[in-house]
């Protein structure tokens, strides 16, 4: 199986040469005929097409925005992003910045020695470990969040980022640990051997070989957990009212009753845009980590 | 073949001072995830044995068994249960239909093939509360929603997608969102198709659905196994597209379990039904959620067995 994703600054250790792949023939039976790329891009702009319209509306006056019709030629203004950042939205945003950012770092000081623990040194049953952290994926959020509502009631975290970063934590571990444990499992173990041999302590072989080859897979998997941290709604709608992140501040637009479509779509435009470029750029490790450590 | 070879640890043996420093790095990860699961899991089945009504305080005691009698003597939670299975169901299989269409017309080379996939991708990225409300107002809203006008434009009559198509909707968009996901893990699962298999196959002068059936499916299997998985974990606990598109309704219509336990317990403030509710729900996505997870435990075994 030949593992076409990006390259995860090592060598492949095994490369079939010319004689076993035959490039240029390759190449060109992988070229797509032109009603393939014609469909290939219609499903794309399709599936981007709700977004196209969003950044459209975003630009309209509200009464241009209220016609059904997509309407395309029109004046373009920018008055809904200038309100966009009124109403107490850099309070909200710092919200979202400091508890993805936070829980982040965390979520890796957690999940970076666990990972060790399963893939390179594994602990006994190491795969029921990993089990049981994707198990508690399955369980319902809605099961829990009573207990957790009391708890935090009574340790007085109830409206604070404190109990967001605590819950964004737990919601992301899990998909860290499983991440980050397969680009651990990339790492040959010759390079473990080695190091060894050379003398190195396992911290030291950890801090000065292995994170810096498994680096490109640490920071996507960052990167994924500010995004999941970013979007998440249901912990912040129950746990927090004031003192809460992006979403909430979004939903509140709900409220006055009858929704603005352009003033809507602008700031919805500004609340993803920082996580839809982390997005992008984290999309390819993405794949590789959740699936070359469960399929292979 | 893979060019991943499994990390070994000189061979020592498992003294119990060893056994431990190997444990070590685990175990703050383990116990945190510990104390935050299954402390509100005990918690819960406490609170599901007592009467605990915000709004009626005088009533707080033990009440046995009542609060689940009250579970499953209610039609609407059983309603919410059957909503979650569809929900889940539905979007699952769009999204993995669908993907896996996109991702075999993305897997072949054309001119801009990385700005398609970029776009195709996004909209598993956007804030999905943000979303939600744009497709409110500016997708499904009768009189002015592009959906109202799209229908006009093929001849079909005006649907309030919102309260006449409440779950469609819903499904709709959870789908638009998970699809680009469904894409992204089956286009690496294309990738790694053996070559040599699909020249056999059209050696033997098989067609494209030949092709498709006896080499692709077979060879994608596990991914789409992986994929569904995956995506049935996350869809089950849809809560914001729910909130904020239907607010459960009309009649329940669109109340799954995880939006039926909100509005017991952040409305009625009957927090002991709520609890009852979650611990039901909690047993039957473990029933559920079994053969999927025994699923996942034979994809970890075959890994050993490489």
């Amino acid at each position: 199986m030949t593992v076409t994703a990006a390259p995860l600054g090592q060598d492949k250790a095994v490369d079939p040469g010319p004689a076993d792949r035959p490039r240029r023939r390759r190449r060109d039976r992988d070229t797509a005929g032109w009603p393939v790329a014609v469909l290939g891009w219609l499903g794309s702009l399709l599936l981007f097409s709700p977004i196209a319209y969003m950044l459209l509306k975003s630009f309209q006056t509200e009464t241009d925005a209220a016609a059904p019709a997509p309407k395309l030629a029109f004046h373009p203004t920018l008055e809904h992003y200038q309100d966009a950042f009124q109403a107490g939205f850099w309070a909200y945003a710092g919200n979202s910045i400091a508890v993805a950012a936070v829980s982040t770092i965390l979520v890796l000081l957690l999940a970076v020695p666990a990972a060790y623990a399963l893939a390179v040194r594994p602990v006994r049953k190491a795969q029921d470990a990993l089990f049981f952290f994707i198990s508690t994926k399955m369980m319902p959020v809605a099961a829990g969040i009573i207990p957790i509502y009391v708890v935090a009631q009574r340790l007085g975290l109830l409206n604070t980022v404190v109990v967001l970063v605590i819950l964004h934590l737990g919601m992301n571990l899990p998909l860290a640990i499983w991440m980050i444990r397969s680009f651990l499992q990339e790492v040959p173990g010759e390079v473990l051997e080695a190091a060894a041999l050379d003398g190195a302590g396992r911290l030291r072989t950890m801090r000065s070989i292995v994170l810096p080859l498994v680096r490109p897979g640490l920071w996507s998997t960052a990167l994924l957990c500010c995004v999941f941290s970013w979007n998440e709604y249901f912990y912040a709608v129950n746990l927090t009212t004031t003192t809460s992140t992006l979403p909430l501040f979004m939903q509140k637009f709900l409220s006055f009753g009858e929704l603005y479509t352009a003033q809507v779509a602008a700031v919805a435009t500004v609340v993803s845009i920082p996580v839809v470029i982390l997005g992008w750029i984290c999309q390819r490790s993405l794949v590789r980590g959740l699936l070359f450590g469960a399929v292979k | 073949m893979t060019a991943v070879s499994q990390p070994t640890a000189p061979v020592r043996p498992l003294t119990r001072r060893g056994s431990w420093s190997r444990r070590a790095p685990l175990l703050p990860a383990l116990g945190f995830t510990l104390v935050l699961t299954q402390i509100p899991f005990a918690l819960t089945i406490w609170y599901s044995l007592r009467n605990w009504n915000l709004l009626s305080p005088g009533r707080k005691g033990f009440a046995g068994l009542a609060n689940y009698r009250a579970t499953f003597t209610d039609d609407t939670f059983w309603k919410a249960i059957w909503n979650t299975v569809i929900l889940t169901g539905g979007a699952t299989i769009a999204s993995v239909v669908v993907g896996l269409v996109l991702a075999m017309l993305l897997q072949k080379k054309f001119p801009g093939r990385g700005v398609a996939r970029t776009l195709a991708i996004t909209p598993f990225f956007v804030m999905p509360v943000a979303v939600a409300l744009f497709w409110r107002s500016a997708m499904f809203d009768p009189s002015f929603g592009l959906l109202g006008w799209l229908t006009d434009l093929v001849g079909l009559p005006r649907v309030n997608w919102l309260s006449e198509q409440s779950m469609l909707s819903i499904i709709m968009i959870t789908s638009w969102r998970w699809t680009p996901f469904a894409m992204l893990v089956l286009l690496a699962g294309l990738q790694a198709l053996p070559e040599d298999q699909l020249e056999a196959a059209r050696v033997d002068g098989a067609g494209w659905w030949w092709q498709l059936r006896g080499v692709v499916l077979p060879h994608l299997r596990p991914f789409l196994e992986l994929t569904a998985l995956l995506l049935s974990m996350n869809i089950i606990q849809t809560f914001g597209e729910i909130a904020l598109l239907t607010a459960g309704g009309p009649a329940f219509g669109t109340t799954n379990i995880t939006y039926y336990v909100y509005l017991r317990a952040f409305s009625s403030f009957d927090w002991g039904t709520a609890s009852a509710y979650g611990l039901v729900a909690l047993v039957l996505t473990i029933a559920l959620a079994m053969p999927a997870l025994r699923l996942l435990s034979g994809i970890f075994q075959q890994e050993g067995r490489r």
